[in-house]
């Protein structure tokens, strides 16, 4: 077979697993109503439940909004959203034809990341021939998985292939109407991933988005639903270090995650979005409802993040912990520099018996950058034995940051255990001194004491992407110092 | 030429005047010892050496190899060759003592144009040295100086001399807080890097140190001046008279 005709094959079948759609769509005028709903659920063809789905959130938002319920009790600031002034679906942008086409400082980026060229191209939107695309790498993994059973693919062709599944966990974790940004999710979503693991299946391989084509232009409402069955287990990575442009100011994902008896969850996010220029100017709005349910006995699901784009960060990954034994975490790096602003953290809902949580919060403050933790633990009445450890530390770097921690606790049993430890520091100027002492810049002195600061959290990370994600933290924090 | 030569040096802290004009030679493979009361300038004169932030130097010169030292930054100075054993050093949570000492190494190896060492080879090294002050391995996995001991900390800083192979090395009163047996590694250590190339400024309130690393010349230091200069024996007659009959004549 000629390399010609391997790649060829290569794209027929990335074509056949349904992730690239090539049907060109006219992008909808801004505005939000039954139509833009219609249209959207036309668009995907989807079935009429899901359809009515939208419209029920849709009406919920509509009403929500006239009550004007936005939530405010969030530490951030900015200036008022006329969701009636946004276009709820743009056809998806054209490829550039090359590198020369991309912002040379966003390459540069990419350099200092040391993403290959390929990838590059990937990243920031250029055509790349196939063979030498994600593509082939995705195809071979895609068998991998198939093998095993476990469908992994955007929510668009879940519905179409699983409905079942995506009908009956659709929504069960965060409903239609929880708050106001997941309900216009609801409404108006765009696109996501879902992946479904059965039953006593531990899945081969970390599943990412960046295998997932045409990840970059899910837009700006994402929808994720991963299920793990009973005994099943699953690492989903989410994101990438590189910076993610969008002109899409408002971003407003869902993501939900079930996980049956003895499943287990680990989700694995790294959110580099543009945080916008110095003064703030152009960044993304990124408010985003993540939860999972532990439903089954013994289950767990595993958050952590490494926050450390947009201007603005809305998000509390959370878990519901229904079934007895079962287990939570959220480990978490929330980097704000400049003018942007996070106001960031989880709520552990203990509900099942002898259920577990951990929450470890680590908060980087730079230049203006204002850095929230928010965490609500809860034991429910009958949550008899139920414990949780939480840890929140923040470091500042300069004077001009902030840092603020609010732990909510609502204990309603007796038997429960609940620990609470927070810190805040400076970057000493010893500490800078001695390293350099040792012939280490001061950026670099800077980044390896971020990097020691948040180490509980990278730990977490799956191997590559930590390495990753320490690179990002000192890029992120160029100039900060000095 | 002289390793290094410190003309008329006036230095302040703050807003105070430290230092009052000292003048200091060392040449190649001396080792020279600073001695003084309290308050005397002594960790300062190590302070402008190493070009910490917050110390201004207001007149003279100090040359290292003949170039100007205190128009270089902290870490280029590093790089050249400028070690500094700290009196007091930090801990850095999260980072563990071997990776930040690769950075280092690898930093002055770079400088210096030899080519950067792998982490096996690196390792290899580590251990050799670790030999030389008795370090246990375990604790170099851990985070810098997190949870030392106070000799586990000053042990520390002279495996790190050790390891990144000075052309001068200010130890800032690294025998304080040593018990006697901490004392003699730390000494061992010094003074197996003791070579005709290499110099060090040992700063030190007690004679004590000093009979394990014998000097070649004793400073005394007071009111940020050197008032009195001299031989080993030197060190032995402030251990019996005080500081008292120097200082006085200083005032």
């Amino acid at each position: 077979m000629s390399s010609e005709h391997t790649a060829e094959s290569f794209a027929e079948r990335e074509y056949e697993y349904g992730f690239v759609t090539d049907i060109e769509q006219e992008s909808l005028p801004p505005g939000l109503n039954e139509d833009t709903v219609r249209f959207i659920s036309a668009q995907k063809d989807e079935p009429e439940w899901l359809l009515e789905w939208r419209l029920k959130a849709l009406h919920r938002f509509l009403e929500m909004a006239k009550e004007d319920v936005e939530p405010s009790w969030a530490m951030v600031d900015y200036p008022k959203i006329d969701y009636q002034a946004i276009s709820y679906w743009a056809a998806p942008k054209k490829k550039l034809d090359s590198l020369d086409e991309v912002d040379p400082e966003l390459l540069e980026t990419y350099d200092k990341l040391g993403i290959p060229l390929e990838e590059q191209k990937h990243l920031a939107g250029v055509a790349v021939d196939a063979v030498f695309d994600s593509v082939s790498v995705a195809t071979t993994f895609k068998a991998e998985l198939e093998k095993h059973g476990i469908v992994f693919c955007s929510f668009s062709e879940a519905v179409q292939r699983c409905p079942d599944i995506v009908r009956k966990y659709l929504g069960s974790v965060v409903p239609a109407g929880d708050n106001f940004f997941a309900c216009l999710n609801s409404a108006v979503f765009s696109d996501g991933s879902f992946a479904y693991i059965p039953p006593g299946v531990r899945c081969p391989m970390e599943l990412s988005t960046y295998f997932r084509i045409n990840a970059a232009n899910t837009g700006q409402f994402e929808r994720t639903l991963l299920v793990a069955d009973e005994g099943a287990y699953v690492s989903y990575l989410e994101g990438c270090t590189a910076p993610m442009r969008d002109e899409n100011q408002l971003h407003a994902a869902v993501v939900e995650l079930v996980a049956l008896d003895d499943a287990e969850i680990k989700y694995s996010t790294v959110q580099n979005w543009y945080p916008g220029d110095k003064d703030g100017k152009g960044g993304i709005y990124n408010f985003v409802t993540k939860r999972g349910a532990c439903r089954g006995k013994r289950s767990k699901i595993s958050w952590t993040q490494v926050e450390t784009g947009s201007a603005i960060t809305w998000k509390y990954p959370s878990c519901l912990l229904q079934g007895d034994d079962s287990v939570g975490e959220f480990y978490s790096v929330a980097l704000t520099a400049n003018r942007q602003q996070a106001d960031t953290g989880t709520k552990m809902i203990h509900i099942g018996r002898n259920t577990s949580s951990t929450i470890i919060s680590k908060g980087i403050s730079a230049g203006h950058g204002q850095n929230t933790y928010r965490g609500l633990v809860r034991v429910q009445p009958k949550a008899a034995g139920a414990r949780n450890y939480s840890q929140c530390d923040s470091l500042l770097l300069g004077d001009e940051c902030g840092a603020h921690t609010f732990p909510y606790l609502e204990v309603k049993n007796p038997t429960a255990t609940v620990e609470h430890e927070a810190t805040t520091s400076k970057i000493g100027e010893d500490q800078l001194f001695y390293c350099r002492q040792r012939g280490i810049s001061e950026e670099d002195a800077v980044s390896m004491i971020v990097n020691g600061f948040c180490k509980d959290v990278l730990r977490e990370l799956p191997m590559e992407f930590a390495v990753e994600a320490q690179k990002l933290l000192g890029i992120s924090l160029e100039g900060s110092v000095g | 030429m002289a390793l290094l030569e410190i003309s008329g040096l006036h230095a302040t802290a703050g807003d105070t005047e430290i230092l009052r004009g000292i003048d200091l030679t060392l040449q190649p493979g001396e080792v020279h010892a600073i001695m003084g009361p309290n308050g005397s300038g002594k960790s300062t004169l190590a302070n402008v050496l190493s070009g910490r932030p917050g110390v201004e130097v207001t007149a003279g010169t100090v040359l290292f190899e003949g170039r100007d030292l205190v128009e270089m930054e902290p870490e280029e100075r590093a790089r050249e060759g400028v070690f500094l054993a700290f009196q007091y050093p930090v801990e850095i949570p999260g980072v563990s003592n071997l990776y930040f000492l690769k950075a280092a190494l690898n930093a002055r190896l770079k400088h210096q144009g030899k080519p950067e060492l792998d982490a096996i080879d690196f390792l290899e090294l580590a251990r050799e040295k670790m030999k030389t002050v008795e370090m246990d391995e375990a604790l170099m996995h851990r985070s810098i100086n997190e949870g030392f001991s106070g000799g586990e900390k000053k042990r520390n800083e002279i495996f790190q001399m050790t390891m990144l192979e000075p052309r001068l090395a200010v130890l800032d009163e690294t025998d304080s807080g040593l018990d006697i047996d901490a004392l003699r590694i730390v000494s061992g250590g010094v003074n197996s890097l003791r070579s005709a190339e290499r110099s060090m400024l040992v700063i030190t309130h007690y004679q004590r140190l000093l009979e394990h690393i014998v000097p070649d010349v004793v400073h005394v230091l007071a009111g940020g001046r050197i008032v009195k200069s001299g031989g080993k024996e030197l060190a032995l007659e402030l251990e019996e008279r005080g500081y008292g009959w120097l200082t006085e004549d200083a005032a």
